[in-house]
């Protein structure tokens, strides 16, 4: 059997996990507006709990290319943060910070080249992102943790998923992911957040939450 | 008529021809793909972790490269396969995310391909292609006519193995 089955958490645990998210995700609006200089307004993220074999559709389509920032966590809470930014809604990140013209996001397959300058500036959108939320877990948990050099890649859906899921199968019998959603105006930026904790982390954290089992 | 079967993550599945059978965008992931040459089965696995020898309880033999293979072979001689006439083809195992440490999660998909290897080697299963590593992911399509396997990159053609 495995560790944790995330269809067996309470609803109380999942609330808890819920309002990590929203605070998280709360946080990072408020960074991005920051960084962009425009208002950036986010909506309440959803709790997603999958089967293995559904995880390469999460974004609909498993070969939908999307840019996945990952981001080590060490310290008292240890584990990854994965932020996948879908391809179509990067251009507002890129116009902003890279004064990026060129790109074009209508014709996947063709065109997957950023500039060293884009790479950067994704990257550094993840960074924030993971501090946000990694902040929201820190206020909320007094669990002290920092961020590592992000890591990038710009893929297809389906493998750049096989990192969460492989890291969680190692003691999960499925998945889970909150799903956060940004606004800019009417623009919607989508983005989504899957915190990979360590087997460890995942129980100090239901601990500190009060919202462990026994 | 031709059967098409979608294979997900830690999922598995055997075919009588005519069959195709598919996984998309496997990325650190291993697709196990064996064919029988005489009998034209075919079987796909999606396997994401190596090994089940420190786990309890296997609620998912698909998961794990070695009850994967033994559970995709036993599926296979259900449908009139013999193990003779067996050959493996490997594709996927990438390195998606770089990072500074090069600790064991990270080279998952290497070890992956490994075990998956050593596996095959152990019941006598000669692996006769494969199209494994890199740091991109794949979408495999596996064909009971002749045995091939086609893979796709993102940004780059078709590559038939």
């Amino acid at each position: 059997m495995d560790k944790i089955d995330f269809n067996k958490l309470s609803s109380y645990q999942l609330d808890v996990l819920k309002e990590v998210g929203n605070i998280g995700a709360g946080n990072a609006a408020t960074a991005l507006s920051k960084l962009l200089k425009k208002k950036i307004t986010m909506c309440v993220p959803n709790v997603r709990i999958m089967e293995f074999k559904e995880v390469s559709y999460m974004l609909e389509n498993a070969e939908k290319p999307v840019i996945g920032v990952l981001i080590q966590i060490v310290g008292d809470f240890s584990g990854y943060i994965l932020i996948i930014l879908e391809y179509e809604t990067v251009g507002l990140f890129l116009n902003n910070l890279a004064e990026s013209t060129s790109i074009r996001f209508d014709s996947p397959g063709e065109e997957f080249e950023f500039s060293e300058m884009e790479l950067s500036a994704l990257k550094e959108v993840g960074n924030i992102l993971a501090a946000s939320y990694l902040s929201a877990l820190s206020d909320l948990t007094g669990l002290r943790a920092c961020t590592t050099v992000p890591s990038i890649a710009i893929d297809m859906a389906g493998s750049i998923l096989s990192f969460p899921a492989i890291e969680m199968g190692k003691f999960c019998s499925n998945v889970m992911y909150i799903e956060a959603g940004f606004y800019e105006g009417t623009n919607r930026i989508k983005g989504d957040f899957i915190l990979i904790p360590a087997l460890e982390a995942f129980e100090v954290l239901l601990k500190v939450l009060g919202a462990s089992e026994s | 008529m031709t059967m098409t079967v979608n294979i997900g993550m830690a999922e598995l599945k055997a075919l009588n021809h005519p069959g195709i059978l598919i996984t998309l965008g496997l990325g650190s992931c291993v697709g196990v793909a064996l064919y029988d040459r005489k009998t034209k089965v075919i079987g796909l696995a999606h396997i994401m972790l190596p090994s089940s020898a420190n786990v309890k309880k296997i609620d998912n033999e698909a998961k794990f490269a070695d009850t994967a293979i033994v559970k995709l072979l036993n599926d296979m001689y259900k449908l009139g396969a013999s193990k003779e006439n067996i050959v493996a083809k490997l594709a996927g195992g990438a390195q998606m995310f770089t990072l500074n440490n090069n600790s064991d999660i990270i080279r998952i998909g290497e070890r992956n391909i490994q075990a998956a290897k050593e596996k095959l080697a152990e019941l006598g299963i000669d692996v006769v292609a494969e199209d494994t590593g890199g740091n991109f992911g794949r979408t495999i399509e596996f064909y009971s006519d002749d045995g091939s396997l086609k893979i796709k990159r993102l940004g780059y053609g078709i590559k038939i193995i």
